[in-house]
């Protein structure tokens, strides 16, 4: 391995940078339709929580996505990143999935294989589900019930297929009884207890312990059917045996992927894709520059990764072509948290202290403004999840009175907390983030005037589960704040937050209760949720849950994240859905032309 | 001759075999002693405990590092059979490894980016080979005109600007601007037009760099050469200054310039990183970075031993060319 004779001086690089991004400025070409057009772009924001040009959709052409980043993995079962999920939708079908709808309404659960939404018994532990007619693999052969099966059991397999969401396993099989299918005693591997196949088209989930989201669990791409006889264990990533209306044509890791039409896919099967292009392509690309820039020439339609166009692109794109962008809310709340085992954090007083003393109009400027950081975070639900009150619910007035800080009130709190001279602290924050590092200086200047000293610590970000994963580690190390992110992964109360408020998920090692919250009532109302079918009251639950939570003074919200995503002129029936986190519902992307 | 080459090729062998167990210990027993457990890295974001389990008896973490050295020296020859959590995974000789981040032998990976990297290098190397050599000729056969003081101006510029400069810029000009050039990666097996697109400005980038280094040294050896004797010598003789340049004093320059083309190709041919990060291209180096990334550490090690092995055999063609340009190295 080896580089060309070049040193990588820090002021050297960013001096070019800034040269090249205004000759970059400069060679960008178009003018600003930031109104829209009906063969141009459709104007900024039209697909954000809306569908935009849905009429001018196309049958035939390719779709062009690029990506700065691979899956992790494209096996259903293996792939955690939200792009994945959003895409694997195109090759694999689940008993229910997420609308095709925008907004709020794509969070919803519709059936997909199943002919309805689950039958619920038994005080909502037995869920019974009838495949539809005419669902059927590549090679024309009936997806049965039993092909579900195999699927879900392929997630006990994590000593094979590690790296997944593992919810269906900790909701059927919580003791972890079952071995997986590739230990599978029985003769058929399908030895799952609490999955039943009485015939082809029939299957049966029975709970030990209700669970109210268990229906959002399964519209998961993780809980899609697998083929017992394509299923080619680790290696299937490179090859998933699609159910869905494309299949895989060729891949090769880290260059490029092409998806082609499924032939033996019937729309008339499918009530959800519509199966617009004929041909999927992604290019992967190892500098996010050329990548927007490829995006701004038309090159390509769309950025597979859906994180948001670099600072360069983003720029001469806001500047120069408004009306290809959206500028969704990403379902991410970037915050700071407390734990209370590092003292004085263990006195709410002290949290309150640097919740009031932080500028958080500084620190919404260093996630990267209003546009391209997001709208200031008030409370710790993201606005995606259903109980979300959004800035309506400012219990500190982060976004009203204080946002510029209020060290008054911030000195009043330290008197209360015993600290009247403040405190020194350290506030932990990932390397390789670097807009983490900038929230944390600005984080660090504020909490100065108030008289808290915080040193930063930037740790090895790749080692996060176990250096901030680890509370003994925390403890040791005196982290009083820590920098982190968080997003759904069903956008649910549960699907959000049971990782970070419930003190049943305090662990010792990949811990996500970095503030270590022991709350009664709020492991009670988490309890009451998972038992509550109404949707009406998991909302409030959800609501109660997220006003507990800030009530504590454990977390420092910094935003409600938001990105700029581009769309090509190109595209037609484009929508960002909270099924995955305000990126665009790619499933059922079309083109205004088949050529 | 021949003793000679099988002297170079045995230390050459084993130079390679030390190279393999310096990065070996690097990757596998140095975060050992930091108290790392590589296993995990290994893993997926979601570090079950059966999957870390799984990997560290595929991988054989467990054995001691001495026959784990050995399994990978076996594998190269023989193949390999990775099996774990009841999952058996085989690896063909020659096998360098399996990454268990994309499910792929490590090889089949080197051998798909492989021709990216070294159609990179080795159009570089002529333009700049030869734009670098005949502009440092000049320089020096006019020294001190308006030639040679622009000729290093540029040269000087090359030398200072980095690759993620004049890259970016190129694209933002002839690929973006005037969008003369696409600038897209294509395979040479698809379209030899559009290769040739592909390639052109990551060769003019590349080349630029390294033609101003070659630009500055030819020029400076070959003002050195020029003031030797038997370069007077055969000026006295009433030799033409065609013979004597392209003859006598062109022999003597090219040594050190062919040093620097076997180590900075070998180098090359191990991935030229930032030129393909900034052009995209599906070579060596882009693997390699990505690899760092993901903490892909059989990637790693593979494209560390494609590059020292492009070292070792580039000096070693250099040694034996020596002998052809310049009469007086003899191979003893």
């Amino acid at each position: 391995m080896t580089t060309q004779r070049t040193s990588g001086r820090r002021k050297q690089a960013l001096a070019a940078a800034a040269v090249v991004a205004g000759l970059l400025t400069t060679a960008a070409c178009g003018g600003g339709d930031s109104d829209g057009s009906k063969n141009g772009a459709a104007g900024f924001d039209a697909a954000n929580n809306k569908v935009a040009q849905a009429s001018l959709a196309k049958k035939g052409g390719t779709l062009k996505f690029g990506g700065a980043q691979d899956a992790d993995s494209w096996d259903t079962t293996r792939g955690y990143y939200g792009f994945a999920w959003n895409f694997m939708r195109y090759y694999s079908r689940q008993l229910v999935t997420n609308k095709t709808s925008a907004g709020a309404d794509g969070a919803k659960v519709t059936p997909d294989l199943a002919t309805g939404l689950a039958k619920i018994t038994d005080g909502g532990k037995t869920y019974t589900y009838t495949l539809r007619d005419g669902v059927t693999w590549e090679d024309g052969k009936p997806i049965t019930s039993k092909d579900v099966k195999y699927g879900i059991e392929r997630v006990w397999a994590q000593d094979v297929l590690s790296g997944g969401p593992t919810y269906l396993k900790d909701f059927l099989d919580p003791d972890g009884k079952y071995q997986g299918p590739y230990k599978d005693k029985s003769a058929d591997h399908l030895g799952l207890k609490a999955i039943d196949t009485p015939d082809d088209k029939t299957i049966v989930f029975h709970l030990p312990k209700a669970n109210a989201d268990f229906e959002e669990v399964l519209a998961l791409t993780s809980a899609s059917p697998v083929r017992q006889d394509k299923d080619t264990k680790a290696k299937y990533t490179l090859h998933p045996f699609s159910s869905g209306p494309y299949k895989f044509a060729s891949y090769s890791p880290g260059k490029d992927l092409t998806l082609v039409r499924n032939d033996a896919w019937k729309q008339s099967s499918d009530p959800v894709r519509k199966a617009y292009p004929d041909k999927i392509t992604v290019k992967f690309f190892s500098n996010a520059n050329d990548l927007d820039q490829r995006l701004i020439n038309g090159d390509i339609d769309l950025d597979l990764n859906q994180t948001g166009m670099s600072p360069q692109g983003r720029t001469v794109a806001l500047k120069q072509h408004k009306g290809n962008l959206d500028n969704p809310v990403s379902g991410y709340i970037r915050y700071a948290v407390f734990p209370q085992s590092v003292k004085p954090f263990d006195n709410v007083h002290c949290r309150n202290a640097v919740i009031y003393g932080a500028d958080h109009v500084s620190l919404q400027t260093a996630r990267g403004g209003p546009v391209a950081g997001g709208d200031i975070g008030t409370n710790m639900l993201p606005p995606s999840v259903p109980g979300a009150e959004g800035q309506k619910y400012d219990p500190f007035q982060i976004a009203g009175a204080n946002k510029n800080g209020n060290a008054a009130k911030a000195k009043e709190e330290l008197k209360a907390c015993g600290k009247a001279d403040g405190f020194s602290t350290t506030i932990a924050v990932r390397n390789n983030k670097p807009v983490e590092v900038a929230t944390a200086q600005s984080l660090q200047a504020s909490l100065a005037k108030v008289g808290i000293k915080a040193e930063i610590d930037q740790y090895d970000g790749s080692q996060t589960p176990g250096i901030i994963g680890s509370p003994s580690n925390v403890k040791k190390k005196g982290y009083g704040i820590i920098i982190m992110g968080w997003g759904p992964d069903f956008p649910t109360v549960q699907g959000f937050g049971l990782p970070l408020w419930d003190s049943k998920y305090i662990s010792q090692s990949g811990n996500n209760n970095y503030a270590l919250i022991k709350d009664k009532k709020i492991d009670g109302l988490f309890d009451q949720y998972v038992n509550t079918l109404d949707a009406g009251k998991k909302t409030e639950i959800a609501t109660e849950i997220n006003h507990k939570v800030m009530e504590g003074g454990y977390y420092l919200p910094f935003t409600f994240e938001k990105f700029i995503n581009w769309r090509s002129d190109r595209l037609a029936n484009v929508y960002t859905t909270d099924a995955y986190s305000g990126m665009y519902d790619f499933v059922n992307l079309g083109l205004k032309s088949s050529k | 001759m021949l003793a000679y080459l099988i002297r170079r090729l045995f230390a050459a062998a084993v130079m390679l075999v030390v190279i393999i167990m310096v990065v070996f210990g690097i990757f596998f027993l140095v975060p050992k002693w930091a108290g790392v457990d590589i296993a995990t890295s290994f893993v997926g974001k979601q570090a079950d405990p059966a999957a870390v389990q799984a990997v560290r008896e595929k991988l054989g973490l467990s054995d001691p590092i001495f026959i784990q050295v050995w399994e990978f020296f076996k594998g190269i020859f023989v193949g390999r059979t990775y099996s774990g959590g009841g999952d058996v995974t085989h690896c063909a000789a020659p096998c360098f490894g399996y990454s268990f981040r994309s499910e792929q032998a490590v090889w089949p990976v080197l051998t798909d980016r492989f021709p990216v990297t070294l159609g990179l290098a080795l159009g570089a190397a002529v333009l700049w080979l030869v734009l670098g050599v005949a502009a440092g000729v000049l320089s020096a056969l006019k020294r001190g005109s308006l030639w040679d003081r622009g000729a290093m101006v540029v040269a000087l510029s090359g030398v200072s600007l980095p690759i993620y400069f004049t890259g970016l810029l190129a694209l933002a000009i002839f690929s973006y601007g005037l969008k003369w050039i696409d600038g897209q990666y294509v395979p040479l097996s698809e379209s030899v037009g559009g290769w040739f697109g592909g390639m052109i400005l990551p060769w003019i980038t590349l080349a630029f760099l390294y033609a101003a280094m070659y630009a500055r040294i030819t020029r400076a050896t070959m003002l050195e050469i020029l003031g030797e004797d038997y370069i007077r010598t055969a000026r006295a003789k009433g030799l033409t200054e065609q013979v004597v340049i392209g003859k006598h004093a062109m022999r003597s320059t090219m040594t050190p310039i062919l040093t620097m083309l076997g180590m900075d190709l070998g180098a090359l041919i191990g991935g030229a990183i930032l030129t393909e990060t900034t052009f995209s291209l599906p070579g060596l180096g882009q693997a390699v970075l990505n690899a760092i990334k993901n903490q892909d550490l059989p990637i790693i090690l593979g494209v560390t031993l494609i590059t020292s092995v492009a070292v070792l055999i580039a000096n070693l063609v250099v040694d034996v060319l020596y002998a052809v340009i310049d009469p007086r190295v003899r191979l003893s």
